[in-house]
């Protein structure tokens, strides 16, 4: 008798646990990856297919399905470690030359309106019709360089963006070393 | 009358150096040689430049027009030519150029005609709009906008207003001669925003170290009857802060998170903004000079009024500096930085320059490891805890950084005036803080990227599958005509026999009604031309596009799209099986 009434309980428990559970499945169900919207906060949002993925999102599915971390050249070597330091991986070199950031720039004489570059832009920072000028739309460039390959005048330029009163930032106090008398 | 002060945590005590400039009276320093005048020069927008290379400019006459609300408009501070509208250095610790308008003075010195307003007669906007076009901005150091100052926040009474004449830092001596001798202008000025603001109490705080200001401004108080308190505060660097000033006066601390004291019923201006703003108003006069300390290593250290935009070097000659001087020091010992080069312009900020040298700013030994003494927390008037700030900051955990509120160091100093293994602590924070600006930028960049980015995607597929649906109801409506055609000639060929040769003289008879003369030779030749036409067609039908069984599904859809394309240029009539025109074809 005791065995049955010890079963019986043991049983009850496994179906109020199970019923639990199989609520919190359904009711708190992760909707996506996690772990990609983290991974592409981080990533810089070029849009550039520098790391050979057509996107960050992409390349961000890809690191959560083992790709390197060092692919990412806009995010420089402090993405990397911000990479790894979420991902619990090992901090490499990047791949590719860190740039500085950059901003396109269309010579508007030499422009002929051929909307290639419209095309190309993935933010839609530039603006121009058929035959008209194009100008790139500065504060929204993100400098991927995608638009330079398909300008059949070659009429984008990369520049630098210059250090200016506003993004200037306070330089990290550098310590004296002094070699020993 | 008596009242009761408070105190706030921390602050230095720092030799004060004041004596060396403030027995002498205000001078006015002569006209320069040229002047560049910033057009930035206060908090908010950047004033959009009004005058061109060439133009002639009165003194007084706007050269700069306020951009937005939180902006001041820039005046020429003499007459003259102006020779260019540059980049040119403006005093700034990056020593970056700015957008600045370089004016030859002609040496006449000859005002624009200037509008005094009566600011009890007119609404507050006209007056705030007339301290905007004047150009008043906060005279203490960050300089904002005064108009913006004055505006009360909605709901929240006006408690205390306070007129901050403390000058805490050492050397610097303008406000202290400013209320000695213009006291009465200063009231008149302070009167005025009472009038504005509408606060309960008016209370003056003057450092005690400036017994002379403080008789000046109670006589000048008593003077003109108004109910002002002149109360000195015990000398305290920093008792001249906004908020340590507030504390002092009322009490009152002011939550960091805080971005206007006018939320919580205070608002504290400097002497110098209520003066300047009283001349604005009573006499139409823009804000184009200021009073400014000469002192440091220099032979004969003094006041001067000085036109904005005059080059500094020219200015730290007046006093005959010493031979050893090696730079230039704006702004005072413990905020200030030493400017890149002489030719920097004053600005409206600009309340001191000290002749910096080596005998009295020793050059600091180098920094030492933190030793967890805890004197800077004891120092910090913010209750800060500046060695956790500086060891975030150090490693560039700027989350914890704010977590530990760097936001609320006001970069006075004391931390680092107290550090015994000298460390350049406020130097850290301001790197903290720029990098997090920095950051916070280059996220929001990257979201709106992201967000542009997809929504493009978003674009891009949604015109795709537009152009399906069209493909697909192009190809519905062929397919229905096609049927419709197929069903009418077989109706036709059950009706009447097939047109053939012999009977095609009836068809032409039928169709050529008007052709009256229909001759035997006429009609022989049209039913061969009809019979080589029906033919024609036959074979043109005949004919299907070659090599299309083993197309891949992406080339039956470029070339559906191509066919689609033709349709839509009426290259080709939409027949189903539309003969491709003769260049098309694989010969």
């Amino acid at each position: 008798m005791d065995i049955l009434l010890a079963i019986s309980i043991m049983a009850l428990g496994a179906v109020v646990l199970g019923a639990l559970l199989g609520f919190a499945a359904i009711k708190f169900k992760v909707e996506g990856d996690p772990l990609v919207e983290k991974i592409e906060a981080i990533l810089p949002q070029t849009q550039c297919g520098q790391c050979g993925f057509p996107g960050c999102k992409p390349y961000a599915e890809a690191i959560v399905n083992g790709e390197e971390i060092n692919k990412c050249p806009p995010g420089g070597a402090e993405g990397v470690q911000r990479l790894a330091d979420l991902l619990g991986r090992e901090v490499k070199p990047l791949d590719a030359e860190e740039k500085p950031k950059q901003v396109a720039i269309i010579d508007e004489n030499t422009c002929i309106g051929c909307t290639l570059c419209i095309q190309a832009c993935p933010v839609d920072a530039i603006v121009g019709a058929a035959k008209q000028m194009h100008t790139i739309i500065a504060p929204q460039c993100t400098g991927c360089e995608l638009c330079l390959p398909p300008c059949p005048v070659e009429c984008i330029r990369m520049e630098v963006i210059p250090e200016t009163i506003d993004n200037w930032k306070w330089k990290y106090p550098v310590v004296e070393i002094k070699a020993a008398a | 009358m008596l009242m009761n002060l408070f105190k706030f945590k921390g602050g230095v005590k720092p030799p004060s150096n004041k004596l060396q400039s403030n027995h002498l009276p205000i001078a006015q320093a002569p006209m320069p040689s040229r002047l560049v005048v910033p057009l930035h020069q206060s908090i908010g927008g950047t004033p959009r430049p009004v005058v061109e290379a060439g133009d002639k400019v009165l003194k007084g006459q706007v050269i700069g027009n306020a951009d937005g609300w939180i902006s001041a408009a820039v005046h020429a501070p003499t007459s003259g030519t102006v020779l260019e509208v540059a980049m040119h250095i403006r005093p700034h610790p990056s020593g970056l150029d700015s957008l600045c308008v370089v004016i030859e003075p002609d040496g006449k010195d000859k005002w624009i005609t200037r509008t005094p307003i009566d600011h009890k007669a007119v609404p507050p906007a006209d007056v705030f709009h007339h301290l905007q076009q004047c150009g008043i901005v906060g005279l203490g150091g960050a300089g904002f906008p005064a108009h913006g100052k004055l505006t009360p926040t909605k709901g929240v009474p006006m408690d205390e207003l306070i007129i901050n004449g403390a000058e805490c830092e050492p050397f610097i001596t303008c406000d202290d001669l400013l209320m000695r001798e213009r006291a009465e202008e200063v009231v008149r000025g302070i009167a005025l925003f009472r009038d504005l603001l509408q606060p309960k109490t008016v209370i003056i705080g003057i450092e005690d170290n400036k017994p002379e200001a403080i008789a000046a401004m109670r006589a000048a108080v008593d003077a003109q009857k108004e109910p002002f308190s002149v109360v000195a505060v015990p000398t305290l660097y920093p008792a001249g802060g906004a908020k340590q000033l507030i504390r002092v006066l009322t009490g009152k601390e002011v939550p960091g998170s805080m971005r206007s004291t006018a939320d919580m019923g205070v608002q504290v201006f400097n002497v110098g903004t209520a003066y300047s703003a009283w001349r604005a108003i009573a006499h139409g006069e823009p804000l184009i000079s200021r009073i400014l300390t000469i002192t440091g290593n220099v032979h004969a250290p003094r006041n001067y009024e000085v036109l904005i935009g005059t080059p500094m070097g020219e200015l730290l000659a007046l006093a005959q500096p010493h031979p050893d001087t090696d730079g230039i020091l704006m702004g005072g010992p413990m905020m200030g930085f030493l400017v890149p080069n002489p030719q920097v312009p004053v600005v409206k900020t600009t309340n001191c320059l000290i002749a910096h040298d080596d005998r009295l700013f020793p050059p600091k030994a180098p920094e030492m490891p933190c030793i967890r003494c805890g004197a800077c927390a004891r120092a910090c008037p913010h209750e800060l805890q500046p060695f956790e700030m500086y060891w975030f900051s150090r490693a560039k955990n700027f989350g914890k950084t704010q977590e530990y509120n760097i936001f609320d160091c006001i970069e006075c100093g004391c931390c680092s005036y107290v550090c015994p293994s000298r460390i350049p602590l406020v130097q850290y924070f301001r790197f903290a803080k720029s990098e997090i600006w920095a950051r916070e930028r280059e996220k929001n960049a990257s979201d709106q990227a992201k967000t542009r980015f997809e929504f493009k995607q978003l674009r891009e597929e949604r015109e795709k599958a537009d152009k399906a649906e069209k493909l697909a109801k192009a190809a519905a409506a062929q397919a229905a005509k096609k049927a419709a055609e197929a069903a009418a000639a077989a109706a036709e060929s059950s009706a009447s026999p097939t047109p053939d040769a012999p009977t095609a003289p009836l068809v032409a008879a039928t169709t050529d009604a008007p052709s009256a003369t229909v001759t035997p030779e006429n009609d022989a030749k049209r039913a061969t031309i009809e019979a080589a036409m029906a033919r024609a067609k036959a074979q043109r039908e005949a004919v299907q596009p070659k090599n299309t069984e083993s197309l891949t599904a992406e080339q039956q859809k470029v070339a559906a799209e191509i066919e689609a394309r033709r349709v839509t240029a009426h290259l080709i009539e939409p027949e189903p099986a539309a003969p491709a025109p003769t260049s098309e074809k694989p010969e």
